[in-house]
């Protein structure tokens, strides 16, 4: 499929201009263990319609009944996102045809949201903050998931048959709609980019979703469109849809702004629409259009029983939200006495967590940092995983950290412990036992292997003598070398100025 | 017959098959049924004789045979709400109600005819062909129950399962001499009902006597944590009211609006007789007004094609049931193919409500249309909130005739509307009804005598109408349906 390339203006032309207004719809998939209408399981990666029954496949006669877990995962987000949560509020029928949607009819909230009036506070690259106002959080469930097979592109055009896979139908869905974002110029995409983040990450700490976006528990639509700078009202927008990363929501927004831009300056006008987002090219093509807009024909859900949260119950569910995570994250910080660029390496590997419950199982700040961040943050890196996924626990490293600290090990041999823990061979006590791995505790060892190497290195010697005391360092690689690495260099360097100054 | 089966003057096997034979034989004219099921009830009735003998402690209904309504699931059994576009649908699983039928040992002789989807007032807008009325196979049996009351009254069935989304038990009850109930709307589980209209649907008894459906009702009533919107309370007292059978110091409301009016002459005065039973029995019959009742005929006929063209949409041709391919088309579109089955697999009433129902719920029509019969809705819940202060009960004929010929309504579906005027307010409302015959018209045809009662106090319909059957069957000497004529499947060549 060819895609037509659209004229574009550099960014900064289109935002001296123009200002962006954004309107972001983020769906996230709760993780609830069963579906938002019937008891079927959940699991990611099924095999094609194994979790499947006469509710969620929309069999006549089957009847929808609400869960329970899903509506309170609704209402700790609502109560989050600093949201009212409604008192009454009831579900509605969304009537459209759609392959992958078994009943033909999406059950989804239309005037009567469970949560609404809300704002997440997100904070940008420049230590600033932007108040992202929430129009409203809804419930709703998922559609089917269909594959068309027999083309080329995997898409349905030029297929041979498309197969459809219910698993993911009625999957809890909550959808959250931030009010029209203005003022925020040239940084539009930015916020963008920081606000999905932040939400993400405030989702992740509810534990109500894995906010996987790759995998398409967490889903972004980008609204945007452009008025001339000063103007009040807001000009036509576009959607784009299904934007699955955080950089493709940047790119996305920022890619449309400079669209829209050379098609105003062109006087042209924006055609509402929705858009889709190619991550391999970067740029948006045109989806459906707004004009043939579809009459959804809602009305209340006549299969459903309203939902009335008791207030005593979303006080407590209040009680259990845990800390913010901006919040949170400056707290550590100045816990563990990380500089900002070090904490901001914590949270990219996304091992604050790690840290913490590492520090907590005994090891020192800095050396959880050391490990997570670095020898295996590296090695995820290069294996395409995540830091979580070796099988390495923070107890795990608490104990090594533990034999660092007490002269067991070096950090040569904590590193080759640290390969066996992840090859599967034990505990790093174990790993170090059966590798035999253990600094040489006789001083007198190590003496006579300091006098052998100054003997054999006058030159290196007479250097240290006269005061360079970097050049000690060749010398106690000469002393590792010598006791075959199972040296406490610290205690060598010790010795070495003792003897020569 | 449940105290012959606990007697063992008869097996369960013997009862079941007496029923199947009877089918055999008048089935040809009253096409009560579009399928039965000899080999599933004659294992389900030697199943529960063999318990019976091993003496396990069975239910009271344990071996009494049993009609389904088609509209209804039953797992490994045809079910296609009457409709074409559902031919060959054999469900997965059992409706709520089949699997507690099932719990209670009764063996399930078929499932019965019906109007398509359940539109209709005559059982004439079936797919399959209507049902014919065993008074006099000229005649409609009701609708949209019409096989399901016909099964019954040709002792083809002595219980059967009805749904009652307007009237769909109750007239074709009046009109075949039967009794049908509509529990309050949540009593009975709608769980494995193909939905019509959702919020006005109910499943309910259609049986011989009053005692017969509180029986039936208690067995398939209760809450059900498979539908939300089923009543979370233990049945009420049904089968302890039918058995008492009192209305000494009730108050009986009669509906000024719905109270003969218009209403053929037969009917009008066998109401009046009856009023004048109960009067005697010691009753006080006050007069209370329902001005919004009025209204109730154009709510309904909004709210119903509404809910039912949003039912309706998961009829597609793709998942299961009918797949038509489009004449003259090479390699139809999905939509092309969808198109082309339901013209096929739809009939004219359904398709009538689909396209009114699209356009009453859609953008721009919502609040002229759907959201004033809501209101509507809302008045009539008042207005029986307000009759109920006066009255513990209300009366009303169940449907303004008796049984019309076949075909005669059929191409004015605004008379075949008017047929519903009485029963649909309980409908809108969500309170309980009952019709229960009331004596034969001037023309020989029976005719029904309703009652309506509050929400969630189902028992005083049996209360009453079993004072009421017990007087009618003083003066009419016994069952009015052993007065029905005798069919001897030779009456229609076939």
């Amino acid at each position: 499929m060819s895609v037509h390339t659209e004229d574009v203006v550099s960014y900064d032309e289109a935002i001296a201009t123009y200002d962006p207004v954004m309107g972001l719809e983020v769906h996230v998939e709760l993780n609830t263990n069963t579906k938002m209408f019937c008891g079927c399981a959940t699991e990611f990666g099924a095999e094609p319609n194994t979790q499947v029954c006469p509710v969620c496949l929309g069999l006549p006669g089957a009847l929808p009944v609400v869960s329970h877990t899903a509506v309170e995962s609704a209402i700790r987000i609502g109560l989050a996102l600093n949201c009212e949560i409604a008192e009454w509020c009831r579900f509605a029928r969304k009537n459209y045809f759609y392959p992958d949607m078994p009943k033909n009819f999406q059950t989804s909230q239309y005037d009567e949201p469970i949560a609404f009036n809300g704002y997440l506070d997100v904070d940008l690259e420049d230590g600033s903050t932007y108040r992202v106002e929430i129009e409203r959080a809804h419930m709703e469930e998922d559609t089917g998931k269909a594959l068309h097979v027999g083309g080329s592109t995997g898409r349905i055009h030029g297929a041979e048959y498309s197969l459809i896979d219910y698993n993911r139908a009625g999957i809890p869905l909550i959808e959250i709609v931030t009010k029209p974002l203005t003022g925020a110029g040239e940084r539009a995409p930015e916020i963008a980019k920081a606000y999905v983040s932040a939400l993400r990450d405030l989702i992740k700490a509810l534990g109500v979703s894995d906010v996987r976006m790759e995998q398409g528990s967490m889903r972004c639509d980008a609204n945007v469109s452009l008025m001339p700078k000063g103007a009040q009202k807001f000009g036509i927008r576009t959607e784009t849809k299904n934007v699955n990363s955080l950089r493709s929501v940047e790119r996305a927004v920022r890619y449309e702004i400079s669209r829209h831009a050379a098609v105003l300056n062109s006087g042209g006008t924006i055609i509402q629409e929705t858009r889709h987002w190619h991550e391999d090219t970067g740029v948006t093509t045109a989806g459906r259009p707004k004009s043939d807009a579809e009459d959804y024909r809602y009305f209340p859900e006549p299969d459903l029983v309203p939902v009335a949260p008791t207030r005593e119950r979303v006080e407590e569910l209040r009680g259990t939200l845990p800390e913010p995570p901006a919040q949170r994250r400056k707290r550590l910080q100045s816990e563990w006495g990380y500089s900002d660029l070090e904490m901001r390496d914590v949270i990219n590997a996304g091992a604050t967590e790690l840290i913490e419950q590492t520090v907590a199982a005994g090891a020192s700040p800095p050396a959880a940092r050391k490990w997570w961040t670095g020898e295996l943050a590296r090695r995820a890196n290069v294996e395409g995983k995540g830091v979580d996924e070796f099988g390495v626990t923070p107890a795990h490293v608490a104990e090594l950290d533990s034999l660092v600290r007490g002269g067991r090990l070096n950090d040569a041999m904590a590193r080759q412990v640290m390969d066996g823990v992840i090859d599967g061979e034990g505990t790093p006590t174990q790993v170090a036992d059966a590798r035999g791995l253990e600094l040489v505790q006789d001083d007198g060892a190590l003496e006579a292997a300091v006098d052998k190497v100054i003997a054999a290195n006058d030159d290196v010697a007479q250097k240290v003598r006269d005061g360079k005391l970097n050049a000690a360092g060749a010398l106690i690689g000469q002393v590792m070398k010598e006791m075959k690495g199972q040296a406490d260099a610290a205690k060598a360097r010790e010795l070495i100025l003792a003897k020569l100054t | 017959m449940a105290d012959a089966l606990a007697r063992k003057d008869v097996s369960a096997v013997e009862l079941t098959q007496a029923h199947l034979d009877r089918i055999a034989t008048v089935d040809g004219d009253v096409h009560a049924f579009l399928h039965v099921d000899s080999e599933g009830a004659l294992a389900a009735a030697a199943d529960v004789d063999q318990r019976r003998a091993a003496g396990e402690q069975l239910h009271a209904l344990a071996g009494v045979p049993i009609a389904v309504k088609d509209v209804v699931a039953t797992q490994g059994l045809p079910t296609t709400a009457g409709s074409k576009i559902l031919e060959g649908w054999v469900p997965p699983y059992d409706a709520t109600l089949v699997s507690r039928l099932k719990a209670a040992g009764m063996p399930i002789l078929g499932k019965t005819n019906m109007d398509e989807f359940a539109m209709g007032s005559s059982t004439e807008h079936s797919a399959y062909g209507p049902s014919r009325n065993p008074w006099d196979l000229e005649r409609i049996p009701g609708g949209s129950g019409g096989g399901s009351a016909a099964a019954i009254a040709a002792f083809e069935a002595p219980l059967a399962i009805g749904t009652d989304t307007g009237g769909s038990i109750r007239q074709p009850a009046s009109v075949t001499g039967t009794v049908g109930t509509k529990p309050t709307y949540g009593g009975v589980s709608r769980y494995g009902l193909i939905a019509l209209a959702s919020s006005l649907d109910q499943a309910g008894p259609c049986t011989r006597t009053v005692l017969d459906a509180a029986l039936l009702h208690e067995v398939i009533g209760g809450h059900d944590p498979l539908d939300s919107t089923s009543i979370d309370a233990p049945v009420p007292p049904v089968v302890e009211a039918a058995r008492r059978g009192e209305v000494k110091g009730m108050r009986i409301g009669v509906i000024k609006e719905i109270s003969g009016e218009g209403f053929q002459e037969g009917v009008k005065s066998r109401f009046e007789e009856s009023l004048d039973l109960l009067r005697d029995a010691g009753a006080e019959i006050v007069e209370v007004s329902c001005p919004s009742f009025e209204q109730g005929l154009a709510a309904y006929y909004l709210i119903l094609p509404s809910e039912a063209s949003s039912n309706l949409a998961k009829f597609d041709a793709m998942r299961y049931g009918l797949r038509v391919a489009p004449e003259g088309i090479q390699s139809p579109s999905a939509e092309q193919v969808m198109a082309a089955t339901r013209d096929a697999g739809f009939g004219d009433e359904v398709k009538r409500r689909i396209i009114l129902g699209t356009y009453a719920l859609s953008s721009g029509y919502y609040d002229a249309y759907y959201g004033q019969a809501q209101k509507v809705r809302t008045l009539i819940a008042r207005d029986f909130a307000a009759a109920f202060e006066r009255a513990d009960v209300l009366v009303t004929p169940t449907a303004p005739t008796t049984a019309f010929k076949l075909g005669e309504k059929l191409d004015d579906p605004m008379s075949m509307y008017l047929n519903d005027v009485a029963t649909i307010p309980a409908n809108l409302a969500g309170v309980p009804g009952m019709s229960l015959p009331n004596g034969l018209a001037e023309d020989g045809l029976p005719s029904g005598f309703q009652i309506l009662a509050p929400a969630t106090k189902d028992e005083r319909l049996y209360e009453v109408g079993a004072a009421l059957e017990r007087m009618l069957l003083s003066q009419w000497g016994s069952p009015i349906l052993t007065n029905a004529p005798e069919l001897t499947g030779k009456e229609i060549a076939r």
